[in-house]
């Protein structure tokens, strides 16, 4: 499992000591064309590091799966609706208040119902839209009773919680915000209305927390919040806790919901389009925001023999480049999609199915066309490698991305049907033979999902069915 | 069921628990508290109650080009100051070190500032602001800092978040990582997030760890940690650094580095409701092969 390239750069650096140690960082930090975050390129001991192939990993069985978007609750409603083309993106109808007289010209993907479904009493101190969406979608394809049957199976202590959110529940603090208290006698601030006076919720750990209560896991539990890589990343830390023996099975997924952050700050980088994104269209001009929520069970292949597929790596990468911009060669997400393949011990020409992380801003699909490219073979036959973005269906869900587009690959993996690009027409300059903006209707073996997030934080996941 | 610290009785419960299997050695620890602007100063403080006469007021962290450190978010600001600290300890470049950031809250002042915005003026939200609001804010400055395209992550747990990060940068060894950078830190509440959150004031603390027995770092190396997950709520902190820094919300980790300050031979961390992660704290001996 050593992986010779880290090591050995380890050794190099340890060499100098201290003195190597800042000698390195003062030239980052004051080395001419250093301006703002935008390092031109990564220092050759870090790629080199980064890019060291990761020992293969044993496989772990994907023992159960759900999601709940903009297209519907559950599985078969994503499926339905990929096949008959049916976009689950409206105009925006979304905020009160201030948010609402402001409301952008855009479209999301929203999900039904949530304003009518408060949670049962007994879980009332976690009342939010996040953790609404994050019970309802446990409801769905019988996850709850999944999880139960686990915890009996396994032992509470001996399943983990690993959960992806980028906002979680900071809707409720917004809300907070716009019918605060006056200032209590000697107080310098306004106070928050006594209904949402309530700690947990105005904190990151609101989803894992609510969760933990919600599903009495007691194993390792916690709130993954790395942006829109976020709910990807679940998977690769589950995964390590079940390797190290720390415990036997894990619960991972992400929720995101609409709130005024996400919408308002994504139009304030410009990111934001006016019309249905359109990944991979030379005329893209940005990102449709939207809200999801999904789970998926992992364990040890042997204890589920029944599940249909396996998570056969994973891989995770920094871009060192820009806060909010991706590196312009892709760099960061080759690298994880490397690592992935590497893991699972899958050459790139084997793979069916990719669901980029194609959130339709100009910058992020021409530099994940150019990954693609460099990473998949292109082929001429049209059976090769067909990768698409699903965001057009769902809207970009942010710390919910990586869960949903791994349903949708698993979906793919499932029924044999790689979901196309709606809206999509004009294939960008970059975009290789690779991209694929129609269905079709194919047997794959292996799919993979990508996730990149603000901060240059990228992940990719590798599937594959299960083997007798 | 709870835990004795002062005899650490074994309950029945407790002696059933099996150890994780995750353990690691530490070779750097970086640390800040407003008043305590190293680890130095904060053994000296847990040792024999001695402050610096003279403490910066604020981190200054070197790892960001000059203007680009006047700006950071004190977030970012304390996390890089004792993420870089650590790595000197170590004697770790930045650039080659997967990373674990945790955190309970990420900022709170840039928390606050949006609400605000968003309840006065939706439209008039700063890019800046915005993308410097995702949790994993710290680790993005970081690794573009370091130049580092290693795996980074962000955490939270509420008050089991320094727990959860060690038990994730320890499986991180597991997995084959010869190293890895643990960052715990927090920032002050402001505004109307006051009459919901109790923190003040800036914390941070680092670990660099590396395998047990991964290499020939013996030299330098501190002590051998131990994890091992428990039933339990705990007691309260008694350390002085925990005392001291009580009402951060980053606090919960100070146990260990009380531990590790004072030479105890062990720590007790929040780690979920009614979960403790036991940290034992083992001297190293030699190295074979």
């Amino acid at each position: 499992m050593r992986r010779p390239g880290s090591a050995g750069t380890a050794r190099a650096v340890d060499g100098g000591r201290r003195a190597g140690v800042l000698a390195y960082t003062s030239r980052l930090a004051f080395g001419p064309g250093h301006r703002g975050f935008r390092v031109s390129s990564a220092p050759s001991n870090a790629s080199s590091s980064a890019a060291a192939s990761p020992a293969r990993i044993a496989p772990l069985a994907v023992s159960a799966c759900t999601v709940t978007t903009a297209l519907g609750r559950g599985l078969a409603a994503q499926a339905e609706a990929l096949r008959a083309g049916r976009s689950g993106l409206r105009r925006n109808d979304f905020g009160e208040g201030r948010a609402g007289e402001q409301r952008l010209e855009t479209w999301i993907g929203r999900v039904d119902g949530l304003e009518e479904a408060a949670l049962p009493a007994e879980w009332a101190r976690w009342d939010c839209r996040n953790n609404r969406l994050a019970w309802l979608a446990l409801q769905q394809d019988g996850m709850a009773e999944r999880v139960a049957a686990l915890r009996a199976r396994y032992g509470a202590e001996r399943v983990a919680l690993v959960i992806g959110t980028s906002t979680s529940s900071i809707g409720a603090s917004e809300e907070a915000y716009t019918r605060l208290d006056a200032p209590s006698d000697g107080a310098a601030h306004a106070a928050f209305p006594a209904d949402l006076r309530r700690a947990i919720l105005h904190t990151p750990h609101s989803l894992g927390d609510f969760l933990q209560a919600a599903t009495g896991l007691r194993g390792p539990a916690v709130t993954v919040a790395t942006a829109c890589s976020s709910s990807a990343k679940v998977f690769a830390q589950a995964a390590r806790l079940i390797h190290a023996g720390v415990v036997d099975a894990a619960l991972v997924g992400g929720i995101d919901t609409l709130c005024g952050s996400i919408l308002f700050g994504f139009n304030a980088l410009g990111l934001v389009s006016q019309e249905r994104c359109r990944p991979f269209d030379a005329r893209r001009d940005g990102l449709s925001l939207g809200e999801a929520g999904g789970y998926a069970i992992l364990e040890r292949t042997h204890a589920a023999p029944e599940a249909p597929a396996w998570l056969l790596g994973y891989g995770e990468s920094s871009d060192a480049h820009h806060m909010s911009s991706p590196h312009p060669e892709g760099l960061g997400a080759q690298q994880a999609m490397a690592a992935a393949l590497a893991r699972g011990g899958v050459a790139p020409a084997e793979v069916g199915y990719l669901n980029l992380h194609g959130t339709a801003t100009p910058a992020n699909d021409s530099v994940e066309a150019k990954a693609v490219r460099a990473l998949f073979p292109s082929d001429a036959s049209g059976d090769g490698l067909h990768a698409s973005s699903t965001k057009a269906w769902v809207g970009h869900t942010l710390g919910a991305a990586g869960i949903v587009e791994s349903a949708f690959a698993l979906l793919a993996l499932q029924h044999g049907w790689l979901p196309g690009m709606p809206g999509s027409e004009q294939p960008d300059p970059d975009c290789g033979p690779q991209i694929g903006f129609a269905g079709v209707a194919r047997e794959v073996r292996y799919v993979m999902n990508n996730s990149f997030g603000f901060g240059g934080n990228n992940c990719s996941l590798l599937f594959g069915r299960a083997q007798a | 069921m709870s835990i004795d610290t002062h005899t650490l009785a074994v309950t029945p419960r407790e002696a059933q628990a099996p150890a994780l299997g995750l353990r690691a050695r530490l070779v750097g620890v970086g640390f800040w508290a407003d008043g305590l602007p190293s680890w130095e100063a904060a053994r000296a403080f847990a040792a024999e109650g001695a402050q610096p006469e003279a403490a910066p007021g604020k981190p200054s962290p070197q790892l960001l080009p000059p203007n680009e450190r006047r700006r950071a978010p004190e977030s970012v600001a304390v996390a890089l100051q004792v993420a870089l600290a650590a790595c000197e300890a170590a004697g770790r470049s930045p650039a080659t070190l997967p990373s674990v950031f945790a955190s309970t809250h990420g900022d709170l002042a840039i928390t606050d500032a949006i609400c605000a915005t968003l309840a006065e003026d939706p439209r008039a939200m700063s890019p800046t602001r915005f993308h410097n609001s995702v949790h994993n804010a710290a680790a993005g400055y970081w690794t573009i800092g370091a130049g580092c395209m290693a795996a980074a992550t962000a955490i939270s747990a509420y008050d089991a978040s320094f727990a959860q990060g060690l038990i994730e940068a320890a499986a991180q060894l597991a997995e084959g990582a010869e190293a890895v950078l643990l960052v715990g830190y927090d920032t002050r509440a402001t505004g109307p997030l006051l009459s919901v959150h109790v923190c003040n004031g800036l914390l941070g603390g680092a670990l660099v760890l590396v395998r047990d027995g991964a290499d020939a770092v013996d030299a330098a190396a501190g002590p051998r940690l131990d994890l091992q997950l428990l039933d339990g709520d705990g007691p309260a902190p008694l350390g002085a650094l925990s005392a001291r820094s009580a009402d951060n919300a980053m606090a919960p980790m100070l146990p260990l580095f009380d531990a590790l300050a004072t030479g105890a031979d062990e720590a007790l961390l929040k780690a979920g409701p009614g979960r403790l992660l036991r940290v034992r704290l083992g001297q190293v001996t030699a190295v074979h092969d």
